[in-house]
């Protein structure tokens, strides 16, 4: 066991009071009776119940979900078909370009990447009203940047096959389609999965694209309650933090103990 | 890509010469094929994805070029005129002569992101060593405790600040007790707040990329360093930082570069009183008062940073590959 000095520890416990003290606050302020004010005044259920009954927050919630599924769909298609395809024997000049096209939605800020969609569809929309803001817009936005993730995820994985599993499958007459579906396509399948849910979470908790991108009647969770807070904080709201944060939970944990094999170097 | 696909040329029956050079045969994967069909395959493979981040990125952005170059007209949408007009309101002169407003934001953007980053860094090391050193069974467990926060929806993470620095909060009581504050009031919109939420919201994607550089650590070089009496700082500099410089320079570009264009947590936690560069475009993207050629100048120099430093840190070793 190696021992760490007293004030490296000591960071690393302010580290964590700054990441989890947010986090317990919402969590204690949604149980608690007082409307206003920090004053524990007694537990009570009563935000959750209100809750599920706010029909705006379900509208929120069903955009979001519809949002998250559909751009999920795309992207895991078009991110699984960009990291296969890119596992070519490209020459080095076609495959840094590549790799540049995949990094860059990644690294740009995300208000840059949502400003230069706000103005194509500005533009797009003189030609066809489907290019309006709004979910589809959204859904756009979110695919855009998701196929960048889905392809390095399904990548790695790809690079930690096994080089002479191809071969062997070969050798054994299967070629082309045949062997990608029976060989290569099962091997993927934890990576592709882990890349879906990657997106999907990616999806859910975006914020700046959808807020460029959605109209008054595409509002998702993050849009909800980012217009509530600049009314003023409400217990609801700290309800319906402390289930987005329940729903995380569960999936960190199911992801972490599921798919850990998966991502040999994964570091999120 | 790798040494692994053996791409090498057929050795038995290979064609004469001639037919070689237009036809180069390969065994890719124990087939026999040639270039040419590989990668024809591999285009159908690549292409729709990439028409797709094309459409909506690649070409988007060159217009985003082109359009800060362009009118704003009367009803705050894009007339196309050349001008330098964007760039000029943007080095701060404006119809009333120069202002040093822009000249501030631009500053105090990149002064936010690189304290933040500065602070993420000295907070992030220890935890990442912290649940590196704890035993194997306990450490999935510290990775969840890690990852919780990095997958926790941002506006979550921000607004529960305001809870903690309202009014009535401890924490606020404290400083007004300091003399910071006055007394009964808020700690936030402000630049305190702003520095916190900041740190805050960055802290899990600098700790991430360093925990998992710090769970490969060879521990072995800092035992020596230290038996051959280097001091702490000497042992970080020279056996430390340079097993974990590329998971660092991930974490840096995972928190300076989204950090420059933060506009959530300071709508926020800042308010008007601490507006950043992100604050700005997103205020010129305003239907109708808007500018959105003025909002495509400023996205403009945020994305030259971004090359800078994207440039500056693959230097220091940070593979691409780590980023996910």
């Amino acid at each position: 066991m190696k021992r760490l000095p007293y004030w490296v520890i000591a960071l690393a416990l302010a580290a964590l009071v700054l990441l989890y003290l947010p986090l317990v606050g919402v969590v204690i302020q949604s149980f608690n009776v007082s409307r206003l004010g920090l004053d524990w005044k007694g537990f009570t259920l009563q935000w959750y119940e209100r809750l599920l009954h706010n029909a705006v927050i379900h509208e929120a919630a069903r955009n979001s979900l519809i949002v998250a599924g559909v751009s999920t769909l795309f992207s895991t298609v078009l991110g699984t078909a960009l990291a296969v395809g890119l596992d070519r024997p490209w020459s080095r000049r076609t495959e840094s370009m590549f790799n540049n096209i995949v990094y860059l939605p990644i690294i740009a800020p995300e208000i840059v990447l949502a400003a230069a969609l706000v103005i194509m569809f500005m533009l797009l929309r003189h030609v066809h009203p489907m290019f309006d803001f709004g979910l589809p817009a959204v859904i756009v936005g979110h695919v855009t940047f998701q196929i960048s993730f889905v392809a390095l995820t399904v990548r790695s994985r790809l690079a930690g096959l096994p080089g002479n599993i191809n071969e062997a499958a070969s050798d054994l007459y299967s070629g082309g389609w045949n062997r990608f579906r029976r060989v290569t396509l099962p091997l993927l399948v934890p990576a592709i999965a882990a890349g879906a849910l990657l997106a999907f979470i990616l999806s859910l908790d975006d914020f700046v694209i959808t807020f460029f991108a959605s109209s008054p009647r595409s509002e998702t969770l993050p849009l909800f309650i980012y217009g509530h807070q600049r009314r003023g904080l409400t217990p609801e709201i700290h309800a319906l933090s402390t289930v987005i944060l329940l729903f995380t939970v569960i999936f960190v944990v199911v992801a972490t103990s599921c798919l850990r094999p998966a991502r040999t170097n994964g570091s999120h | 890509m790798t040494e692994r696909d053996e791409i090498r040329p057929a050795q038995a029956d290979s064609p004469p010469p001639a037919e070689a050079a237009q036809q180069a045969h390969l065994v890719w994967r124990g087939e026999l094929t040639t270039r040419a069909r590989v990668r024809g395959r591999g285009l159908l493979l690549v292409a729709p994805p990439l028409l797709w981040i094309a459409l909506f990125f690649a070409i988007p952005m060159l217009l985003l070029l082109m359009i800060a170059f362009a009118s704003r007209s009367s009803t705050g949408g894009i007339e196309w005129r050349f001008t330098w007009d964007n760039f000029r309101q943007l080095a701060g002169f404006g119809p009333f002569g120069w202002t040093p407003t822009n000249g501030w934001i631009l500053i105090r953007s990149g002064g936010i992101a690189a304290v933040t980053t500065a602070v993420c860094a000295v907070l992030a090391y220890p935890l990442a060593f912290f649940v590196a050193v704890q035993p194997a069974r306990a450490r999935t467990l510290w990775l969840v405790v890690l990852t919780v926060p990095f997958w926790t929806n941002l506006i979550v993470r921000t607004y529960a600040w305001l809870i903690l620095f309202g009014p009535e909060s401890p924490i606020s009581r404290a400083a007004a007790v300091l003399g910071f504050v006055p007394p009964g009031s808020p700690l936030y919109p402000g630049m305190f707040a702003t520095c916190v939420g900041m740190v805050s919201a960055f802290l899990p994607f600098m700790v991430m990329p360093l925990y998992a550089a710090t769970e490969k650590l060879d521990w072995r070089l800092i035992e020596a360093a230290s038996d051959l009496y280097a001091g702490r700082w000497r042992v970080f500099r020279h056996a430390i930082f340079p097993q974990t410089a590329a998971g660092f320079s991930v974490g840096v570009i995972l928190t300076f570069i989204p950090a420059m264009g933060m506009f959530l947590v300071s709508d926020i936690l800042g308010g008007a009183r601490f507006m950043l560069l992100g604050n700005l475009i997103q205020l010129q993207f305003g239907f109708g008062s808007g500018n959105p050629p003025y909002a495509a100048a400023l996205s403009l120099v945020l994305i030259v940073f971004t090359l800078i430093i994207a440039a500056a840190l693959a230097r220091l070793g940070g593979r691409k590959e780590d980023l996910v």
